[in-house]
């Protein structure tokens, strides 16, 4: 089954081209991607990686608010019990704070140097590894 | 209100038999357990939208759950966009413009991929339309693939038709092709902020006059609201009316099911060690193609037509 991510741009930066053009090639490596524009609250995010019962959350920030919208997003992840939904980051991220995040249980950051491959292999990496493939979810959905 | 913990169920319920995991029967059984089966549920209105790309559906969709819920009504969305025919992937672009209502426990909103099935919807959606309503949702939203023709599946699965177009600039009716008048029960000429929405609404009106059914032909601007209570009194007429509807879905999936038996059953036989002989003399020059087809047609078990 194609990996479902969802693609969302918190905080107050202006444009979403960047989460458009990973969007476009998310979709044509064949994964279905849900892309929810600008301006996401954690809340929001959450919400919608809750209904659409996404395999990954890739969040891009540019704003430098990561610190703060990050833990929320894990911890709404959490309240919801959905946790078992990889979470992603991309954007520009100071080098000092990934081993942060990824202790806050973000499986990878893609800076913006990274290119779409990379993106699309590490993607296909995680839901790999967290057996979190769609078509073998039963157990999750029985829960 | 429903409970956020149905949204994460009935989200997950969705998977299932979305990626063929379990069949709606399970799935559903699973909710009652879950305990997300409501008093009253089984009865939620389901209303289509369907109408080219780009008209305006969406934000059209934002605004009926925006109304809805002024109203106190739950309202669940399943909004259909088209899987990519070579890489299967696909952009799920339409709830963007409902994302709005994120935050509000009475709305859940479904994305799904056509997953290259025709018809404007996905091979799973039918039975997404029933999870939300057993799970006890009021109303249930269900948005089409822009399509430029007339697509008919929404016919199995809706109670009401919306078909949503814009104005057209010279022939307009043109692009609203035969058989529209068919499915749809309300017209609505979306974006009438635009030159020629009220050409368009009169040829729609000409076009209807010609039908046997009254369907009402509206006028809205989505994108600020304009002309949307009157769809909403559109739709509420159609609510109280005579359920014509359910019988022509009833009947409009039972076909569909007897076509694709009849095309399961078609093939079988062409596998037959019998059917595989006369291939093998047509082939040989044995046999022409009419003879062949002649002596193949009684192994599918229909009428056998000569030539
Ligand atoms: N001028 C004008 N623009 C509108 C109106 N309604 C929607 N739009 C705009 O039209 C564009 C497409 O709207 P959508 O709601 O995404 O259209 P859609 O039919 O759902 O599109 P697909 O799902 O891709 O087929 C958006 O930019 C909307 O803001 C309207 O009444 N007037
Ligand atoms: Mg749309």
């Amino acid at each position: 089954m194609p990996i479902k991510v969802l693609v969302a741009k918190p905080g107050l930066d202006g444009h979403d081209r960047g989460a458009k053009i990973v969007a476009r090639a998310l979709r044509d490596a064949g994964m279905e991607v849900v892309y929810t524009g600008l301006h996401q609250t954690p809340e929001m995010i959450v919400t919608a990686a809750v209904q659409e019962d996404v395999d990954v959350v890739g969040v891009s920030i540019l704003s430098g608010a990561h610190m703060t919208i990050f833990p929320k997003i894990m911890a709404l992840l959490k309240e919801h019990d959905v946790d078992d939904i990889a979470v992603v980051g991309g954007g520009v991220i100071q080098e000092a704070d990934i081993p942060k995040l990824k202790a806050l249980g973000v499986r990878e950051i893609f800076n913006a140097e990274a290119t779409t491959q990379e993106l699309i292999d590490g993607i296909e990496r995680i839901v790999g590894e967290t057996g979190r493939d769609r078509s073998r979810r039963e157990a999750g959905a029985a829960r | 209100m429903i409970a956020r913990r149905a949204h994460r169920d009935l989200a997950r319920a969705i998977t299932s038999v979305e990626n063929g995991i379990a069949d709606y029967q399970v799935t559903a059984a699973r909710l009652a357990a879950q305990g997300h089966r409501r008093e009253g549920a089984g009865h939620a209105a389901i209303i289509g939208v369907t109408g080219p790309p780009g008209a305006g559906k969406s934000t059209l969709v934002d605004r009926l759950i925006e109304g809805f819920r002024a109203n106190g009504e739950t309202v669940a969305v399943i909004a259909v966009d088209p899987s990519s025919p070579f890489t299967h992937g696909a952009v799920l672009g339409d709830r963007v413009r409902m994302q709005r209502h994120a935050g509000d426990a009475g709305v859940f909103i479904r994305s799904m991929a056509s997953r290259s099935a025709g018809g404007g919807l996905a091979p799973a959606t039918r039975d997404a339309v029933r999870l939300a309503d057993a799970a006890g949702f009021d109303v249930v939203v269900v948005e089409t693939v822009g399509v430029g023709q007339v697509e008919l599946e929404i016919v199995a699965v809706a109670d009401v038709i919306v078909v949503v177009t814009v104005p057209a600039l010279g022939d307009s009716v043109q692009t609203i092709k035969a058989g529209l008048t068919e499915i749809a029960d309300i017209f609505v000429v979306n974006m009438a902020d635009r030159p020629g929405a009220n050409a368009t609404a009169v040829d729609l009106k000409h076009m209807v006059r010609e039908g046997k059914r009254e369907i009402p032909v509206l006028q809205t601007i989505a994108r600020d609201g304009t002309g949307v209570s009157e769809l909403f009194a559109a739709l509420g007429a159609r609510r109280g009316a005579e359920d014509s509807n359910a019988v022509r879905a009833v009947r409009f999936e039972l076909v569909r099911r007897a076509r694709d038996e009849a095309v399961r059953h078609a093939l079988a036989a062409l596998d037959s060690p019998d059917a595989a002989a006369i291939l093998e003399r047509l082939r040989a020059h044995e046999l022409t193609r009419n003879d062949a087809i002649d002596l193949l047609l009684p192994m599918l078990g229909g009428p056998v037509h000569a030539h």
